[in-house]
C-alpha cells in the first residue's frame, strides 16, 4: 500500500468531524463502536471505541493497513454485524438498534453494496442480476428488469444486458455489480475494495462513474481501499490502525502520495 | 426471488442433473422393488383371493398358510354346515401333484378339487373352453400361465390329455388367474376326480369353503364355528377371507427372507438417492455461498433464503420423481406382456409412499445445505 504522507497512531481523544449544520442527518454516524471476537482467553478486539460522522454529498475514503478493522467497521456500518458496544446511525436511523427482519428490510431499501469480487450470480444475465435489488423490494419482474436496463445504459454497458457475468471482462462485471447497487436508489453505497481486481485504467473509469452517478447530495458513499491510485476521488480520507481512526482528511492535497 | 432461486439452480447444469438423476434412480429402485414386493405378496395369498364365492375358510387349526393345509375328515363338513348361521359350506381339495405330459416330462402343478356340484372356487374368466365342461369325465382345466409352462411356445388347443397318478386328465379349457406365489401351473377339476389324481391319503378335503347367511356377518359365523366344532381340543380354525389372506402374507413374511432381501434393496435405493441428493444439493449450496452471502447482504431475510433453497428441493424432486416414476412404469408396460411377471405393477398407494419418501430426501438434502446458508454471516462477502 502506497503511504499517503504519513502515519499516526490515534490520538487518546476521539476524531470526530461534526457534519454540515443544515438540516440534514450525517451520512454515518459512529457513537463509540466497539466490537470484539471470540470469548474469554481467545478474545481479540478489532474496534477500539469508533467515534466518526461522515456528511452526505461525499465519497469518504477508509484507508489502512490489513487487518487495521476497515471491513468490520463497514460491516457494521452496513449493518451486516452488529458491534459489541457502541452505535450507528445511518441517516439519522439507529441501525444497531434494529433486529431481525426489520434491519435486513432497512439495509435492503436503504444500502447499496459494490463488493471487490462482484458476486455477481452466475447464472443470471447482466440484466437480471442487476435487477436483484428490485426484486427483492417486490418489484414485479418485467419493471425490475426495465429499471434495470436503464441503469446499465446508464453505467455504459447497456450493450451487454444479455451476457452472462463469464462472458464479461472483469471492468464490465463491477459495472453490473455498480448497477446493481444503484439501482434501487439507495441512500448510502458501501464499496470494498472497488478497484482491486481492475487495471489502473478500469479502475479509474469505475470510480469516475461511482462519482458521477452515486455522489448526490442526499446520498453517502463509503469506499474501502488500498489503491492509491484512485484517492484524488474521495472529499475526505479517514486513516485507520490498530481498530482506531488516525485522521480524517478533508483536503486533496493531502490524500495522494 | 422465486424466479432468481429457479435460474440459480439451472445456471449450474451439472449438479441440477445430478440432482435429478439421483431422486430419478431412488424413485425407480423404490417404486419398482415395492411394486414387485407387494405384487409377489400378494401372489402369496392370490388362490385365496381368487375364490370368490365363499367369505369363509374353515382349516386344519394347524394350518400356517395356504400351501399347507392338514386334511380333514369328511365329518368335518356335516358339522360346519350344521353350525347356525352358515347358509352352505363345501369341500375344497389344494394340493400338489406331478403331472406327467405326453412327451414323458414331469411338471409339478397345483390341483384344486372343486365341490362337484356347485364347482365353488372356479375360476371366473375363461381363455378356451367353459367352467361346465368340468363335469365331464377326465375334466380339467389349467391356468394360461400354467399352460405354456407345460407347454410352451404352443397354441392353446383343449382335448390335450396328461396324466397324473397314473390317471388321464383330459383338458378342457384355459383360463385366467391370479398369479401363485411358485408359478407352478394351476388345474382344477371335481373333487371327486381329485381322488384319482392324487395319492391315496385317509383324508383329502383340505378346506371347507362356507358362506354365511343374510343378516349374519362372516366373522360371526366364524366365531360360531369355533364354537360349535370345536371341543376339548382345538382342532378346526374358521378365517374369512380377509384375515386368512393375511394369515397367509404375515408367514411369508415372518418365515421366508423375502422381506428381508427387498427391505435391503429398498433401503439401499433411498440411502444412494439421499446420498447423490443429498450430497450434490450441499455442493451446489456451497459453491454459491458468496452468492447466498450476497443476497443476505443486499436485503433478503432467511425466511426467503429458506424458501428458495426448498423450492429449489422441490423443482429437482418433482423432476426426478416424474423421471423416476414414468421409467417404472415404463418398465411394467414394458414387461406387462410376460406371463411370468403378470400382476406386478404400481399403484397408487405405492407411488404416495415413494412420493413421501422422496420428499423426505428432499427436505433432508435442502435442510443440511439451508443450515449452512442460515448461519452465514453476510459480512463474508467482503472477504476476498
Amino acid at each position: 500500500m502506497s503511504a499517503v504522507g504519513s502515519y499516526t497512531l490515534a490520538a487518546v481523544a476521539p476524531i470526530v468531524v461534526q457534519a454540515p449544520a443544515i438540516g440534514i442527518d450525517p451520512a454515518i454516524r459512529c457513537r463509540q463502536v466497539t466490537k470484539e471476537f471470540g470469548t474469554d482467553d481467545a478474545k481479540i478486539q478489532v474496534l477500539h471505541g469508533i467515534d466518526l460522522e461522515l456528511p452526505p454529498g461525499e465519497m469518504a475514503l477508509l484507508v489502512g493497513p490489513s487487518g487495521c478493522g476497515k471491513t468490520t467497521l463497514i460491516s457494521i456500518i452496513a449493518g451486516l454485524l452488529d458491534p459489541t458496544a457502541g452505535s450507528v446511525d445511518v441517516f439519522g436511523s439507529n441501525i444497531t438498534d434494529m433486529r431481525g427482519r426489520e434491519k435486513v428490510r432497512f439495509r435492503g431499501a436503504n444500502i447499496g453494496f459494490v463488493f471487490q469480487q462482484y458476486n455477481l450470480l452466475p447464472a443470471l444475465t447482466a440484466v437480471e442480476n442487476a435487477a436483484v435489488p428490485l426484486l427483492i423490494q417486490g418489484w414485479k419482474r418485467r419493471q425490475a428488469i426495465d429499471k434495470a436496463a436503464e441503469m446499465l445504459e446508464e453505467v455504459g454497458i447497456g450493450h451487454k444486458r444479455n451476457s452472462l457475468p463469464n462472458q464479461l471482462s472483469g471492468g464490465q462485471q463491477q459495472r453490473v455489480a455498480i448497477a446493481r447497487a444503484l439501482v434501487h436508489e439507495p441512500r448510502l453505497l458501501v464499496c470494498d475494495e472497488p478497484t482491486a481486481a481492475l487495471d489502473a485504467s478500469l479502475g479509474q473509469v469505475v470510480l469516475e462513474l461511482l462519482r458521477k452517478i452515486a455522489v448526490q447530495p442526499d446520498r453517502g458513499v463509503i469506499v474501502v481501499t488500498h489503491d492509491s491510485r484512485i484517492y484524488g476521488f474521495g472529499d475526505r480520507m479517514v486513516t485507520m490502525s490498530d481498530g482506531r481512526i488516525d485522521k480524517i482528511l478533508t483536503d486533496r492535497s493531502e490524500f495522494a502520495h | 426471488m422465486n424466479w432468481v432461486a429457479l435460474k440459480m439452480l439451472l445456471g449450474d447444469r451439472t449438479k441440477y442433473l445430478g440432482i435429478i438423476f439421483g431422486i430419478a434412480f431412488a424413485t425407480l429402485l423404490m417404486g419398482q422393488q415395492i411394486s414387485i414386493f407387494v405384487g409377489i405378496l400378494g401372489r402369496t395369498a392370490s388362490q385365496i383371493t381368487d375364490v370368490r364365492d365363499a367369505d369363509i375358510w374353515v382349516m386344519d387349526s394347524n394350518t400356517r398358510f395356504i400351501d399347507e393345509a392338514p386334511p380333514l375328515p369328511e365329518t368335518d363338513l356335516q358339522r360346519v354346515r350344521g353350525v347356525p348361521g352358515v347358509d352352505w359350506a363345501v369341500r375344497l381339495y389344494k394340493g400338489q401333484v406331478t403331472a406327467r405330459l405326453e412327451s414323458g416330462q414331469y411338471r409339478s402343478t397345483i390341483l384344486f378339487g372343486l365341490d362337484d356340484n356347485s364347482l365353488v372356487g372356479a375360476p371366473r374368466t375363461m381363455i378356451a373352453g367353459s367352467i361346465d365342461d368340468l363335469k365331464q369325465p377326465d375334466a380339467v382345466i389349467v391356468d394360461k400361465a400354467g399352460y405354456e409352462y407345460m407347454w410352451p411356445g404352443e397354441p392353446i388347443k383343449i382335448g390335450r390329455t396328461f396324466e397324473m397318478n397314473d390317471r388321464r386328465a383330459r383338458l378342457v379349457g384355459v383360463c385366467k388367474v391370479s398369479p401363485p406365489f411358485t408359478t407352478l401351473p394351476v388345474l382344477y377339476t371335481r373333487y371327486s376326480q381329485a381322488q384319482w389324481f392324487v395319492p391315496h391319503n385317509r383324508n383329502l378335503m383340505t378346506y371347507i369353503l362356507a358362506k354365511p347367511q343374510a343378516g349374519h356377518s362372516a366373522e360371526d359365523v366364524c366365531k360360531a364355528i369355533d364354537e360349535r366344532c370345536n371341543g376339548e381340543q382345538r382342532r378346526l380354525t374358521a378365517l374369512t377371507e380377509k384375515q386368512f389372506r393375511w394369515k397367509t402374507i404375515r408367514y411369508f413374511l415372518s418365515s421366508t427372507g423375502i422381506p428381508v432381501n427387498f427391505g435391503i434393496t429398498i433401503s439401499l435405493g433411498f440411502i444412494v438417492g439421499l446420498a447423490i441428493a443429498g450430497q450434490t444439493f450441499y455442493l451446489f449450496t456451497v459453491e454459491n455461498l458468496r452468492q447466498f452471502g450476497a443476497l443476505k447482504a443486499m436485503g433478503v431475510h432467511n425466511a426467503r433464503i429458506l424458501a428458495m433453497i426448498f423450492l429449489q428441493a422441490l423443482v429437482v424432486g418433482t423432476i426426478g420423481y416424474g423421471i423416476g416414476m414414468g421409467l417404472t412404469a415404463g418398465f411394467f408396460e414394458a414387461t406387462s406382456h410376460v406371463t411370468h411377471l403378470a400382476g406386478l405393477g404400481m399403484r397408487i398407494e405405492i407411488m404416495i409412499g415413494v412420493g413421501m419418501a422422496i420428499l423426505s430426501i428432499v427436505l433432508a438434502s435442502s435442510v443440511v445445505s439451508a443450515r449452512r446458508v442460515l448461519l452465514l454471516e453476510p459480512a463474508v462477502v467482503f472477504r476476498t
